[in-house]
């Protein structure tokens, strides 16, 4: 059931994306990440309606729209997350580095250690710090020894700015950290297994704004590593985060481009009138 | 007139008295206007019903269990009773005779002495009766009128109604847990009498369960009950949980975490109907089925000495009836863990089993753990599977073929048939319940517990 809704995906024409009026382009240099005409289905009821877009390395994404737009299920199909829902049905065309990752060939483990997420909620492991840092490199096998999953513990803490604050508690669980830390705990976790992709899905809208500034600042640190594409309800956060925006709308892309073209100067009247709090 | 049909006549006046309360209260609502009338008709009609039946109903019982002493004393003052012995015994034994002639329940005495006493119960009996009739249908007018003159547009009769209700409703739960005293008090009661006789550091340390009315020689009494707690935990806390605990744990895993709905929607009704098969028809599958088939496959592997009451046959059989209880708990866990967990380890990277096994059944463990205990504590205290198929012979041995016996099945065995209750060997039973009542109560609230603590842990 979990790895087998790659035999859905019909080889729709890329042609047809291309009379579409938006920008798909991330920009300069090659795309990390392309999406071409992606449909998805829950059941009967379409929940995204011929979506392209493609993903920056040098780049985050913001994904932006009113609440059920679509924007977290276009996330989850980025690293095929939308498997565990039996009834979920994915169409079109999605590529890591050119590879077809709904292909049958495509190892769906292998592409969601290459793809990381992190969710809207902090959802550490009822484990130790260590532990939950550990988790990834030790189910893929990343650490020959003790002392390598020490240091990618470490390194991947740093990376996060959580080692200062658990270096001496690393064997406490990782649920008795505060909220904002747990957040920064599970993106350790992402970072631990070296991904190409980060994927978060409203990562700051359990955080209170101390936590939220520090998450921000964490992704300016990270960005150019990872090719990052953050969800998010707030508007605010996507002109501070991001270098791209997509406006989703009803399970439909609106608009994508530069995130201070989108903000300032959009070019569809939606996309304006969201951004200037019309509705959504 | 019985006192059962007394009491159907008490209710039956309330009725009547409902309506009367009712019909009064009708009168007071002259339009749709609120306030003025405190509490709606039917609620002026309860009011009088119970203050009529309820009274009368509570001088019913008491008059029923006061009422044969003053019989027997008024029965006494006649001129027949005295030529009655003196001697306890016999005395007690000719006027219960004559009492039951006189209530119509024996029809000739066997003793002269009872008949000559039949006339004069006779009278004091239906002189009683009657008072007690006159009485209760008395109380039933007088409350009834009482109340029905009470009956006005500002009596709050609905909040005393519902105050009324909930008394009922907390008497009823009262009398599960006053249940539970009272067993537990009984068997202490016994028990005592027991220890009196045997010594309890014999009892729970000795090795030598031969129960027998009377102390050896050597002043030994055979109430060792070591191999019968030895015997309980091997079947019920080994044997078959180690049945129960793999095969419970994997159906609930398969269950929540691979099954599709449908087939999940008929495999847990299945499953649950596993628990509500009769223990005595386990038993017969254990004794009939699996213990002559263990012992043949014991005996085909070259162990002789396997009996066809097996240790073995029970457990696995009382594990297979435990799997139920397991799965369910272990589902009810494994469910309870956030679907943020799963998904963050599938995120990861992480297959469906190393999510499984890393994150699932860790962090249900204490649930699972709760689920075992209750089901151990179920399991030492069943008793039709060991009767029929574990054996009587309290051996002390880890051989899983040879036949042990069980706290259960001792205290069967120690109370069928026709007992003394004044023998060590008939009070060692109750003995050998008060352990077992503790250890299951022991059990079932550490399980509670840790369930609970468990449950708070994720909301």
């Amino acid at each position: 059931m979990d790895d087998m809704t790659s035999g859905d995906i019909q080889e729709s024409g890329v042609s047809s994306a291309e009379g579409a009026s938006q920008s798909i382009s991330a920009g300069d240099g090659p795309p990390k990440m392309t999406t071409r005409n992606v449909n998805v289905f829950y059941g009967e009821k379409q929940a995204i309606d011929n979506v392209s877009i493609d993903v920056n390395m040098d780049n985050v994404t913001a994904f932006i729209g009113p609440s059920g737009c679509g924007k977290s299920t276009f996330l989850r199909c980025l690293n095929r997350m939308n498997d565990t829902i039996p009834i979920a049905k994915v169409t079109g065309d999605i590529t890591l580095e050119g590879e077809d990752i709904y292909a049958p060939q495509m190892d769906v483990v292998q592409l969601r250690a290459r793809v990381g997420m992190v969710f809207q909620k902090p959802n550490p492991f009822p484990k130790s710090i260590y532990d939950n840092i550990a988790y990834g490199p030790r189910i893929h096998g990343l650490a020959s020894g003790k002392d390598e999953l020490d240091h990618i513990v470490e390194t991947s803490l740093q990376r996060a700015g959580l080692w200062n604050e658990v270096k001496d508690r690393l064997q406490d669980s990782g649920t008795a950290l505060s909220g904002g830390q747990q957040q920064r705990l599970c993106i350790a976790r992402a970072i631990a297994v070296d991904p190409e992709v980060i994927l978060m899905d409203e990562p700051c809208s359990a955080l209170d704004p101390i936590a939220t500034a520090k998450i921000e600042e964490l992704i300016h640190e990270i960005r150019g590593k990872y090719a990052i594409v953050i969800v998010t309800h707030n508007m605010q956060q996507a002109a501070r985060v991001s270098q791209r925006t997509a406006f989703f709308h009803l399970g439909t892309l609106v608009e994508y481009g530069v995130t201070t073209d989108i903000f300032t100067n959009p070019t569809e009247e939606r996309t304006r009138d969201y951004i200037t709090g019309r509705y959504g | 007139m019985s006192s059962t049909a007394l009491l159907v006549l008490v209710f039956g006046l309330g009725g009547v008295a409902w309506f009367f309360g009712r019909i009064k209260a009708s009168g007071f609502v002259t339009g749709g206007t609120r306030g003025e009338v405190h509490s709606l008709p039917s609620y002026h009609g309860w009011y009088v019903a119970l203050w009529a039946a309820i009274p009368a109903a509570v001088f019913l019982l008491v008059w029923n269990i006061v009422s044969p002493a003053l019989i027997t004393d008024a029965a006494l003052t006649s001129p027949t009773a005295q030529q009655l012995p003196t001697d306890s015994f016999t005395r007690g034994s000719i006027l219960a005779e004559a009492r039951s002639i006189a209530s119509g329940n024996q029809e000739k005495a066997f003793n002269p002495l009872s008949q000559a006493m039949v006339e004069p119960y006779r009278t004091a009996i239906t002189y009683y009766q009657t008072l007690g009739m006159a009485a209760a249908i008395l109380l039933v007018f007088a409350c009834g009128a009482f109340a029905w003159l009470k009956v006005k547009p500002n009596l709050r009769a609905r909040t005393k109604v519902e105050r009324v209700t909930m008394i009922a409703l907390l008497l009823a739960s009262l009398i599960a847990i006053i249940t539970t005293i009272g067993i537990f008090i009984s068997l202490i009661f016994e028990s005592a009498r027991f220890f009196s006789m045997v010594s309890p550091i014999d009892f729970l340390f000795g090795t030598e369960w031969n129960p027998k009315a009377v102390a050896g020689p050597r002043g030994e009494t055979g109430f060792g009950a070591i191999p019968l707690f030895w015997g309980t935990v091997f079947i019920g806390a080994i044997i078959a949980m180690l049945v129960a605990i793999p095969l419970g744990l994997m159906s609930a895993i398969y269950l929540t975490q691979y099954a599709p709905a449908q087939f999940r929607a008929w495999m847990k009704p299945i499953l649950e109907v596993l628990a509500g098969i009769p223990t005595v028809v386990y038993g017969y599958f254990a004794a009939l089925t699996v213990a002559p088939a263990l012992r043949d496959l014991a005996v085909s592997i070259g162990i002789s000495s396997a009996s066809s009451e097996s240790a073995l046959a029970a457990g696995v059989v009382m594990g297979i009836m435990i799997i139920p209880f397991v799965s369910s708990m272990a589902d009810d866990s494994i469910a309870a863990v956030p679907s943020a967990m799963r998904d963050g380890s599938l995120a990861m990277g992480a297959t469906k089993s190393e999510t499984i096994k890393k994150v699932l059944i860790p962090a249900a463990l204490p649930g699972v753990v709760g689920g075992v205990l209750l089901a151990v504590s179920r399991a030492i205290g069943e008793t039709m599977i060991v009767v029929m198929a574990a054996g009587l012979a309290a051996n002390m041995t880890a051989n899983p073929f040879s036949s042990v016996t069980t706290v259960t099945t001792q205290i069967v065995k120690l109370l069928t048939g026709d007992q003394e209750f004044d023998s060590p060997k008939t009070l060692a039973a109750f003995a050998l319940g008060l352990v077992l009542f503790i250890v299951t109560l022991l059990l079932n609230l550490i399980a509670l517990r840790v369930v609970k603590k468990y449950r708070e842990a994720y909301e």
